[in-house]
């Protein structure tokens, strides 16, 4: 089963791919944009700086898909020696890396009129801060480590500790008295935002999740031509 | 409208720059990683050029290095 990861086998499609979803994403994300700036409703209680939520958090969403993603792959790329899951986490880490930024920094400005400060020590913002610091150490061990089984065993420790940390995000607003809201969107029970605003929420973490996927398969490619480079030094 | 539009009656300033910071940095990430990989398939190409005609050969019997030789891999 593991053969069907080969890089070999799977460059044929990842080189391709690219173009078709950068187009695509454009597209998604041209409707996502005029429906979150422009025909969604306001907020009843936060006016229109709650328009701020449609980037804010797929982008959260979407670094924390990541950010567990890596874990995942790391974890059986270690026990099971697949070389491929390491370079595909590597290949993730970085619009995960932004995603936390972004996520970060926009609910920086939504904190400015909706609380009066750009910052607090709140348990979601300070859990999330430390989501940027494990990517940041997880994108620093693939620069520093050069040796293949050192830098595979650091990652894959980096993203365990990491990992505790995304339980303690997903619920620090239930366990925490916290400036920042609990969860508005429910998979399991009903959700409390309404239809006109969940639509272009959800168009806009389908832009993102597109956004994603064209990074990490430039960034895969790139890995991928990296390791051809170094064969044909040895050859 | 357009006024409505960009005032957001106070929340512009925050709604648009929230927008705008988003945006630069996908454009900002993606032009990194464009050019880290049009960087990589150029030294590629080169190495690949200075190979003797019988290594050339032989690595062009590769699967993935057609692909990175082909123009499929430019976006």
């Amino acid at each position: 089963m593991f053969k069907f990861f080969d890089p070999n086998k799977i460059f044929s499609i990842t080189s391709r791919a690219p173009k078709y979803v950068l187009i695509l994403f454009v597209v998604v994300l041209t409707i996502g944009l005029i429906e979150s700036l422009i025909l969604s409703p306001e907020d009843y209680k936060q006016g229109h700086s709650a328009r701020i939520m449609y980037v804010h958090v797929p982008a959260a969403w979407i670094s924390l898909g990541i950010f567990s993603t890596i874990t995942f792959l790391s974890i059986f790329g270690y026990i099971f020696k697949i070389r491929n899951f390491f370079l595909i986490s590597k290949s993730l880490a970085p619009s995960g890396f932004v995603f936390n930024l972004i996520a970060l920094v926009t609910g920086s400005i939504w904190g400015k009129p909706t609380w009066g400060t750009w910052w607090a020590w709140d348990a979601r913002i300070t859990s999330m801060l430390i989501l940027a610091l494990f990517y940041l150490l997880y994108l620093l061990a693939w620069r520093i480590y050069q040796d293949k089984d050192q830098v595979y065993k650091i990652t894959s420790i980096i993203t365990i500790l990491g990992i505790i940390n995304v339980p303690i995000i997903k619920y620090s607003v239930d366990w925490w008295n916290t400036l920042h809201q609990p969860a508005s969107i429910n998979i399991l029970s009903k959700s409390s935002i309404h239809s006109s605003m969940l639509f272009p929420l959800i168009i806009m973490t389908a832009a993102f999740a597109l956004f994603s996927l064209l990074i990490f398969l430039m960034k895969y490619n790139t890995e991928l031509i990296k390791i051809k480079n170094k064969g044909l030094d040895r050859l | 409208m357009i006024n409505q539009i960009l005032l957001m009656n106070g929340y512009g300033l925050y709604v648009w720059s929230a927008f705008i910071f988003t945006l630069l940095s996908f454009t900002l990430l993606y032009a990194v990683t464009k050019i880290q990989y049009s960087k990589e398939r150029k030294k590629f190409i080169a190495k690949f050029g200075n190979l003797n005609p019988k290594r050339a050969s032989f690595a062009k019997s590769q699967s993935t290095i057609k692909e990175i030789l082909s123009n499929t891999s430019n976006i």
